[in-house]
């Protein structure tokens, strides 16, 4: 029983979040609505945290992937779920959840391609290297879409609009459930001790017959995918989205969640992604100062403390016992 | 050919001002071995600070003829700068001196997003009219090639600030210091080098350099606002990295070569199929390409991380 801990919460969590998804109509909206930003952005944080936290890859191009996600999921429900359904039996919940799930594979795939492409190159090259080259292609994701024909299935510099709103409470937290599990048993399994042991010491992990680049660009592809998926259920939630909207500043926003909950801590990053998330919403009004005092943030944390603003706890980072 | 002539000049104007920026840049990551993300932002207060100096005296400076106003205005933003620079580094870098690089990137990127911030807080997120500090009267030569006065102060104030920063590094005690502290920091301390001295000389001497960046750009373009340096600044570092990062000469050419690329894609990419609008991603091709190819830069050395 004890083994499969994980496991049974992990399918706890997918039942509980499909369960409040059928009432969600009982919910208020607004306060729905930010649950699932909520849980969109502890899969960014997430699957950011394997690559910058877990690996010490730093990256900065986390919402390039987000938008290759959400592009690749937004084209195919646009361009192919009409065709899908006549095979799937018509338009029903069974075929319409069937078609959003490939949808968001596909963003995903796309994601993950596009993070091997980026990752295979830059990943040989030492960290800072790699957080302006990720930045880079942040830029050309963004170049490229916002320079597409204006008509054409990419939807130009306006981006792309009516996609159903097929996003729902169960879609976005049983991802974010899969996402942090796969990240978890990801690190903590016997072939995972070589993530931390590539961020720890590069060269005295490669000496110790470790692939220090298998193992990066691995973390990057997850990592990638995830991102990928996020940027669907996001596209799919708020049903507009443009390329402008996937700029760094966006990859910025998730690289503060991540170093505030503490790179390298699922725990903290979830914790972080929640919170920020939450004063985001009912800081609203001082919009202005939010990022000022982020970066604030960032600069004394480095200062005072690297390791993330919550403590270690030691359940939550759990050992594999015998 | 006139035309490419012409495309050609252009792409060289914008390049000198990435040279200057790259500049900083390149002497940072020479010193302390690491990538100051707030440098684009130092070149966006330059122009500010010139901005506001215009307002504070603008009877005084128009009274004079335009090239000692000019100078007045950049002497006066690129100390400031340079004190900016150097108070950022105290406040900011110095106390992450021995920690891992990846602190002082993120707390790189964390003073970047606090000037941007403070600087739309103060200034406002509206585009602000450049005053002309150089008139923008044309020069119609002989080839029928347009090059404003601007154009050229552009050019002129560039090659002098390099060749000024090519005699402080060569010719100097300091400039001995600083690449005596690039090439190994403990050896200099052995040898009398007050490495902190040094540190705080080498980001005053870039935040100067960006400061006149600043000025010139906005001379160039004159509409400014507080994210006008993230993209500059961006491309500038491309054009150290392609030049061969902590190398000062390569800097300079990584600058024109990315300035000349960009521009002839802007006006030859059409015609090849390319968006002009795609000319804003040309320097982070040019970047992946770079380090794909030769991560050292053109001019760089191979480095190997000993353990």
């Amino acid at each position: 029983m004890k083994r499969y801990t994980t496991q049974i919460v992990l399918l706890v969590v997918v039942l509980l979040s499909l369960g409040i998804s059928v009432l969600s109509g009982k919910f208020d909206a607004y306060y729905m609505d930010i649950a699932l930003n909520v849980g969109i952005n502890i899969i960014l944080a997430v699957s950011l945290n394997l690559v910058n936290g877990h690996t010490g890859q730093f990256s900065l191009g986390h919402a390039a992937f987000m938008a290759v996600g959400a592009y690749g999921a937004s084209i195919f429900t646009l361009e192919m779920s009409a065709r899908l359904m006549p095979m799937l039996g018509g338009p029903g919940v069974f075929a319409t959840g069937f078609a959003f799930l490939l949808a968001l594979l596909v963003g995903g795939l796309c994601a993950a391609v596009c993070g091997w492409l980026v990752g295979m190159p830059s990943l040989r090259l030492r960290g800072d290297y790699l957080a302006i080259v990720t930045l880079g292609f942040n830029e050309i994701v963004r170049v490229i879409l916002q320079n597409t024909s204006g008509d054409g299935v990419f939807g130009g510099p306006l981006g792309l609009k009516g996609i159903p709103p097929l996003t729902t409470f169960f879609w976005v937290f049983a991802i974010a459930a899969i996402c942090v599990y796969v990240v978890g048993s990801m690190v903590s399994s016997t072939y995972g001790r070589g993530f931390p042991a590539v961020r720890d010491d590069e060269i005295a992990a490669g000496s110790m017959g470790i692939n220090t680049v298998r193992y990066k660009v691995t973390a990057f592809v997850v990592g990638s995918f995830f991102a990928g998926l996020s940027g669907g259920l996001y596209a799919h939630l708020r049903t507009t989205i443009s390329p402008e909207g996937f700029n760094f500043l966006k990859s910025f926003d998730v690289v503060v969640i991540v170093i505030l909950g503490g790179m390298g801590s699922t725990a903290g990053v979830i914790i972080a992604a929640i919170v920020l998330t939450v004063l985001n919403e009912f800081l609203r009004d001082f919009e202005q100062y939010r990022m000022l005092v982020f970066s604030i943030l960032l600069i004394v944390m480095m200062i005072v403390r690297p390791q993330g603003l919550l403590p270690s706890f030691p359940i939550l980072n759990r050992k594999k016992s015998a | 050919m006139d035309q490419f002539l012409q495309q050609l000049l252009n792409g060289l104007f914008q390049g000198s001002i990435y040279a200057l920026i790259a500049l900083g840049y390149t002497m940072v990551y020479g010193v302390l071995r690491f990538i100051n993300f707030a440098h684009g932002d130092v070149f966006m207060l330059g122009a500010f600070t010139a901005l506001g100096l215009h307002k504070l005296m603008g009877p005084t400076l128009a009274s004079l003829p335009w090239p000692v106003s000019l100078l007045i205005v950049l002497l006066v933003s690129m100390t400031l700068c340079a004190a900016l620079g150097i108070i950022i580094e105290r406040l900011a870098y110095r106390p992450l001196r021995d920690r891992p690089r990846l602190n002082v990137l993120i707390t790189a990127i964390g003073v970047s997003l606090f000037i941007e911030y403070s600087a739309q807080l103060l200034f406002g997120a509206t585009q602000r009219p450049f005053p002309d500090l150089i008139p923008r009267t044309a020069i119609a030569n002989a080839g029928g090639l347009t090059i404003s006065v601007a154009q050229v102060i552009v050019l002129v104030t560039t090659l002098a600030l390099l060749a000024g920063l090519r005699i402080v590094v060569m010719k100097t005690k300091m400039g001995l210091a600083m690449r005596a502290l690039s090439l190994n920091p403990t050896a200099s301390t052995l040898m009398g080098v007050n490495n902190s001295v040094v540190i705080s000389f080498t980001f005053g001497l870039g935040s100067a350099l960006a400061a006149a960046g600043g000025i010139l750009y906005a001379s160039l373009y004159p509409s400014i606002e507080p994210f006008m340096g993230i993209q500059p600044g961006l491309k500038a570092f491309v054009a150290a990295v392609l030049g061969g990062i902590g190398n000062i000469p390569g800097a300079a050419l990584g600058g024109l070569i990315i300035g000349v690329t960009e521009t002839l894609v802007k006006g030859y990419g059409q015609e090849l199929g390319i968006p002009s609008g795609y000319s804003e991603g040309v320097a982070f091709v040019l970047l992946i390409l770079i380090l794909v190819f030769k991560p050292s830069g053109i001019l760089g050395r191979v480095e190997r991380e000993k353990v």
